[in-house]
């Protein structure tokens, strides 16, 4: 009973494609958000399995700096979202649509 | 043995959570889903030999982020459940379209590049000597010396980023209609300082006028 290292990847790649489906599909701006942070997470997966198999530690560094990157990006997507709802009482995208022509 | 076990187990939970987080209708149990999700992740992390990214996995994500979101979804209301149907004729089904794409495109290049040959993962103990955390340190302070103090900027950017939209003043010029304009003076700069002052923050001098009269 062995895993190759080719499932941990193939687990990554399900994960962002079903977090890609869920920005492409969800309409709430904050499950939108929180599928991009699936996304991210999935890459994260992807970069400790290739570290794992070039026995090599730059990955893991790459997903430390990935980390504090989604950490900036949460907080400052979530002041966004906040303000978005403040203006217009929806946390809708569809409802954001002060561009529109 | 015990990385099949493992991955066996968490792998379909890892999944599952995964759709159910996009598949649920409050925003809540989205999160909760979430949260499950991070934990399986933090498990693959330690089965792939990185104890560090384990412990900062649980703790960043599934700890403060998450902690952050529900936070933020308490704040917007909770009690709503939120509609699935779509307003695009045809969104879903070109959505699927494209996810069997990239699923398929995903499978075909892992084949190609990595091969679905059954082998042990390859030993990391020479890597890790002396510890996971110890090593990954030196490869950080050394070689990734100068990324990791340009990440402290970032990290101040982002808060006052974060500062910068959360202001009260932002809801009161927008959002605040009628009753409150004439108790409110004119936002001229002076004034907004001068009404700061006093009353400590913006957010009490609104809930004192916000009570009916």
């Amino acid at each position: 009973m062995r895993t190759p290292i080719a499932y941990f990847l193939l687990l990554s790649g399900v994960l962002f494609t079903i977090g890609t489906l869920g920005v492409l599909v969800r309409r709430n701006a904050l499950v939108i958000f929180m599928s991009v942070e699936l996304q991210l997470n999935a890459v994260n997966l992807a970069l400790v399995t290739f570290a794992r198999q070039q026995g090599n530690l730059t990955g893991q560094v790459l997903t430390f700096f990935s980390m504090v990157v989604a950490a900036a990006e949460v907080v400052v997507g979530l002041a966004i979202i906040v303000s978005l709802y403040r203006k217009r009482r929806s946390a809708d995208v569809d409802d954001a649509n002060l561009l529109k022509g | 043995m015990t990385d099949w076990v493992v991955f066996w187990i968490a792998a379909p939970i890892s999944v599952f959570s995964g759709a159910a987080m996009i598949l649920s209708k409050n925003a809540v149990h989205s999160a909760l889903w979430l949260i499950l999700n991070f934990f399986t992740l933090a498990v693959f992390f330690l089965v792939l030999g990185s104890p560090f990214l384990f412990v900062v996995q649980i703790i960043v994500y599934a700890g403060a982020i998450m902690v952050l979101f529900l936070f933020v979804l308490m704040l917007l209301g909770v009690d709503r459940t939120l509609p699935l149907t779509e307003r695009i004729k045809g969104q879903r089904l070109l959505a699927a379209v494209l996810g069997i794409g990239l699923i398929v495109g995903l499978f075909v290049v892992v084949g190609v590049g990595v091969g679905f040959a059954r082998e042990t993962l390859p030993n990391f103990d020479t890597v890790n000597a002396g510890g996971n955390v110890q090593a990954l340190a030196k490869v950080l302070f050394n070689q990734y010396f100068f990324p990791f103090e340009v990440t402290s900027v970032l990290l101040i950017v982002a808060a006052i980023g974060a500062m910068v939209h959360g202001r009260r003043r932002i809801a009161l010029e927008d959002t605040i209609d009628g009753a409150e304009d004439e108790s409110e003076p004119d936002a001229s700069p002076g004034s907004d300082a001068a009404a700061l002052g006093p009353a400590g923050n913006g957010e009490v001098a609104r809930d004192a006028t916000a009570v009916p009269p």
